[in-house]
């Protein structure tokens, strides 16, 4: 309503926050958060077998300084820019919405900051000075320390971060109270955090394996030993990855349905909460299996090409698990504040009373005439459904009715139906949010669907169509 | 009358949340911490030019590759600390600026979000390009290219900061201005961006002459001919030259900039900031001049002062987006409080007159209106089956279809599937009732 529209019509918006936050949150879970402190025990690992007069044994510290290599490369330029760029891609796709919570989390970003500035001098230290490490068993010893602190660290920042991700699906109190305490605690975050830690694990155990495959010659002692470790540290993770995930699975439901009774999820959700349950299990089985295998059977020949499964097993479990966040959410995208349409809850009294171009700032049509009906339809469907939907391209508004109502080829929308459709959607489709304009809108905007399926191309823009006039 | 409605200036809402913090520490906040972002924003970019020219440089003297491979390394380190520093400003700005900033973003869309991947790519080759010095030493035409294209995007990337930054002062020109490429023809842009690129560079070659001036930096072990005053007398140099071209450009980057934002208070704070850098070039000139070993003695000292002269800037930066902004800000705010009035008095009125939905005399007829008739009628087939089917399938089986709205599912192959509706069981009993008596 008060910024310049971006928007993807081929694409769509939210897919473009999408790929960029869920290879951030892979990154950060998988090569920051579960993975420095792997790490730093491998190097531990190297530091206690060193003999009486060396530093470390080697091979051990050649392998975590690998492995690190890998870690530091990859999240200082991806995982780094691709952080960043969720900011800049919320900020292109809904303004208001992390406009609105940035003023609420100023605090806990800039406090995440400062956590974050901490992590990134820390793993530029850590290991940038890894060659320095090996002059003395003292030198070695601080590096280490070095690496634990780098771990809690970003341990740190994954925590502060969770909370701003739980307000998101629920907002808790903060809706009547507005206050950050409010906010930050709400009811969704511990639990959430319960379960990301151990997941980062679990992702950081999965990747370490087969690098460590990697990094390690055939045969040698080192692959079966470092194999057998980590190992041992995935299948310490899964039982609390299964805690936690647990705890998380049963708190969702108390979410998402709000004030409606909790046996009765809609069937979108529940096909998406099936996909979950059925991912956890085929991740979690296939982690189980592998780990097991290469911790009890070190003499076992298993294939390298095996080591890649727990890494796919656990990013499309990671990656699945952020899909039902994101769809957990909806309507709302700040849960009961604002909806996924960027527009207020309280504001839509105002919207129904007047129209919604009637305070639309950038729309070049502020009321509905005969003349203009197109363009106010287009521009109510920018402003109320572009969020989410495009014209033809991925998630089309047009595809989506011409599904819902089964038509054949050439069959052509009704406009009463959508009409009357569109007015109850927030009843026929609980993750939908309730149409925001008044009755006129509702018909233009009926009515630029309706040519968007005829005639497959935008309408003329105003001036033509009232210069032909 | 069209073209007059398009032309005038946008007067959008503000968020309806108040400031986090008291206005005047978030406009500190901004200030010191943009200033440090772009501190290293300034070594990175000056970092991988003068790699670059000095690995060109050393296709004929050996040892400015070395000078080349001393320098990357400090690349990768300042690059990081320049994304991460650059989040407390991102922050601020977002904070204080929320609308102006994001319009200036939407407007530059493409290119805006296209500075990720861009800034990605030239990392990633600045890491290329230093792990690879060994493998690629037969190869020096490779692996200068990775560099250069490396330093292509990081001169381009700072362009599309500048743009927004500059868009996000003329709200007058947010209903015409349609891209990048248009924002990017703005007055004070280009001169903005000389200022900038002169900057770096200046700012780069005292941390060159800090780096390979240290006590701890054994020159030797890297070097056989150049000796440190040399390498230092170059980087004060061009520290100096730099410096000094300031005092060319920038006055043009003043008298470029539109007459709203200027104030006295503006001239004074530039024109203090610059005064302060006088003394600090005389200072330069005398140790570049002057024997070698009295080089750096007054490193501290210069620093200091260029340090403050870049605080008056900085500040100098923010006082004219203030005045700039101000007008615009009342209106706006002006704007936002009518329309929550607005808002409240919409909300009183809604709950006063509930639309009209009391002709519907039955309950179960009123829950099928809201509920149901977005995809049921009653003769034809909209979404789901008409009342008429319902009524076929389930006549004197009211448990049947009550089972059905509680848990449905997916029946007709042909048909979408029905979702769950979240009725209350009082709801459900008379929508099933209603619906047998049809």
């Amino acid at each position: 309503m008060d910024f310049p529209i971006f928007h993807l019509d081929f694409m769509g918006d939210r897919l473009l926050i999408a790929i960029i936050a869920v290879l951030h949150v892979l990154i950060n879970h998988g090569l920051a958060v579960g993975f420095i402190p792997l790490v730093t025990w491998i190097e531990y690992i190297g530091f206690n077998k060193g003999g009486q007069n060396t530093v470390t044994h080697t091979e051990w510290d050649t392998l975590a300084h690998r492995l690190m290599t890998v870690a530091f490369i990859i999240t200082t330029t991806i995982g780094a820019m691709t952080g960043v760029g969720i900011w800049l891609s919320s900020s292109l796709v809904n303004p208001a919405s992390i406009g609105s919570l940035i003023r609420v989390f100023y605090g806990a970003w800039f406090v995440e900051w400062l956590v974050f500035v901490t992590e990134v001098v820390l793993i530029l230290i850590y290991y940038l000075s890894w060659k320095k490490s090996l002059v003395s068993v003292e030198a070695k010893a601080k590096h280490i320390r070095l690496g634990t602190a780098l771990s809690i660290f970003s341990w740190i920042t994954m925590s502060i971060i969770v909370s701003i991700l739980g307000f998101m699906m629920d907002s808790g109190s903060w809706a009547e109270n507005k206050t950050f305490v409010a906010g930050f605690s709400n009811p969704i975050y511990l639990p959430q955090l319960a379960f990301r830690t151990p997941l980062a694990a679990l992702m950081a155990g999965a990747l370490a394996l087969l690098l460590a495959r990697i990094f390690t010659s055939k045969n040698s002692e080192i692959r079966i030993e470092s194999g057998r470790k980590i190992a041992l540290w995935m299948l310490v993770a899964v039982p609390f990855t299964l805690i936690g995930a647990t705890v998380y699975y049963l708190r969702i439901p108390h979410l998402m349905i709000g004030n409606l009774p909790v046996a009765i999820g809609t069937m979108e959700f529940q096909s998406w909460y099936d996909l979950l349950v059925k991912f956890i299990i085929g991740a979690i089985s296939t982690v189980i299996i592998i780990a097991g295998l290469v911790y009890f059977r070190p003499n076992l020949k298993i294939p390298s090409a095996f080591y890649v499964l727990p890494v796919l097993g656990m990013l499309a479990f990671a990656g699945i698990f952020e899909r039902i966040r994101e769809f957990i959410r909806k309507p709302y995208v700040i849960g009961n504040y604002m909806y996924s349409n960027t527009l207020r809850k309280d504001d839509y009294p105002l919207y129904k009373r007047d129209g919604l171009l009637a305070h639309a700032t950038y729309s070049p049509v502020k009321e509905v005439t005969p003349e203009n009906r197109l363009i106010a339809g287009e521009q109510v469907f920018l402003l109320a459904c572009s969020r989410c939907h495009t014209t033809h391209g991925i998630n089309s508004v047009v595809e989506k009715f011409e599904d819902m109502y089964s038509l054949k080829p050439n069959e052509s929308l009704n406009k009463d139906l959508m009409k009357n459709y569109i007015s109850h959607i927030e009843n026929a489709r609980y993750f939908m949010p309730p149409f925001p304009g008044n009755e006129a809108e509702l018909e233009a905007l009926v009515a630029y669907i309706q040519h968007l399926q005829s005639t497959g191309l935008p309408p003329e823009p105003l001036e033509t169509s009232l210069n032909s006039k | 009358m069209l073209h007059h409605i398009l032309l005038q200036t946008p007067i959008p809402r503000d968020l309806p949340l108040p400031l986090p913090l008291p206005h005047s520490v978030l406009v500190v906040l901004l200030v010191v911490s943009f200033l440090l972002h772009i501190l290293f924003v300034n070594l990175m970019v000056g970092g991988s030019i003068l790699t670059l020219w000095s690995q060109i440089k050393g296709l004929r003297k050996p040892e400015y590759d070395t000078l080349a491979h001393e320098i990357a390394e400090t690349i990768t380190v300042n690059k990081s600390l320049a994304v991460v520093l650059g989040v407390a400003p991102l922050l601020s700005i977002n904070t204080l600026y929320t609308v102006y900033f994001y319009s200036a973003n939407a407007l530059t869309g493409i290119f805006w979000i296209a500075i990720i991947p861009l800034v990605t790519v030239a990392f990633l080759l600045t890491y290329a390009h230093k792990y690879s010095w060994k493998v690629l030493g037969s190869n020096k035409a490779l692996h200068i290219s990775i560099m250069g294209l490396a330093v292509l995007i990081f001169l381009f990337i700072p362009l599309i900061f500048l743009v927004n930054i500059n868009l996000m002062l003329f709200p007058e020109k947010w209903n015409t201005i349609t891209g990048f490429a248009e924002a990017l023809t703005l007055p004070n842009v280009f001169p903005r961006y000389l200022h900038f690129l002169l900057a770096s560079l200046g700012t780069t070659g005292l941390f060159i002459c800090w780096y390979f001036g240290r006590k701890t930096y054994h020159f030797e072990e890297h070097f056989q001919e150049l000796t440190r005053y040399e390498i230092r007398k170059k980087a004060y140099s061009l520290t100096f030259g730099a410096s000094a071209a300031q005092f060319l450009i920038g006055p043009v980057v003043l008298l470029t900039l539109p007459t709203k934002g200027m104030s006295w208070h503006l001239l004074l704070t530039i024109g203090t900031g610059a005064v302060v850098a006088i003394p600090a070039l005389y200072l330069i000139w005398k140790e570049i001049t002057g024997k070698p070993e009295s080089l750096g003695k007054n490193f501290w000292k210069i620093t200091a002062l260029l340090l403050t002269t870049v605080t008056f800037m900085g500040s100098g930066r923010h006082l004219y987006r203030a005045v700039a902004l101000e007008p615009h800000q009342k209106l706006m705010a002006a704007k936002t409080a009518n329309f929550q009035k607005e808002v409240k008095k919409a909300t009183e009125e809604a709950l006063l007159n509930p639309p009209k939905q009391t002709s519907v005399a039955d309950a179960g007829e009123a829950v099928f209106q809201s509920k149901c008739s977005a995809c049921h009628a009653a003769e034809v087939k909209v979404v789901g089956p008409p009342i008429k089917e319902m009524v076929a399938i389930y006549k004197g089986n009211p448990k049947g279809l009550h089972d059905w709205i509680l848990k449905p599912g997916k029946k007709r192959p042909d048909y979408p599937q029905m979702p769950a509706l979240g009725l209350s069981e009082q709801e459900i009993q008379d929508v099933a009732k209603f619906i047998l008596k049809q």
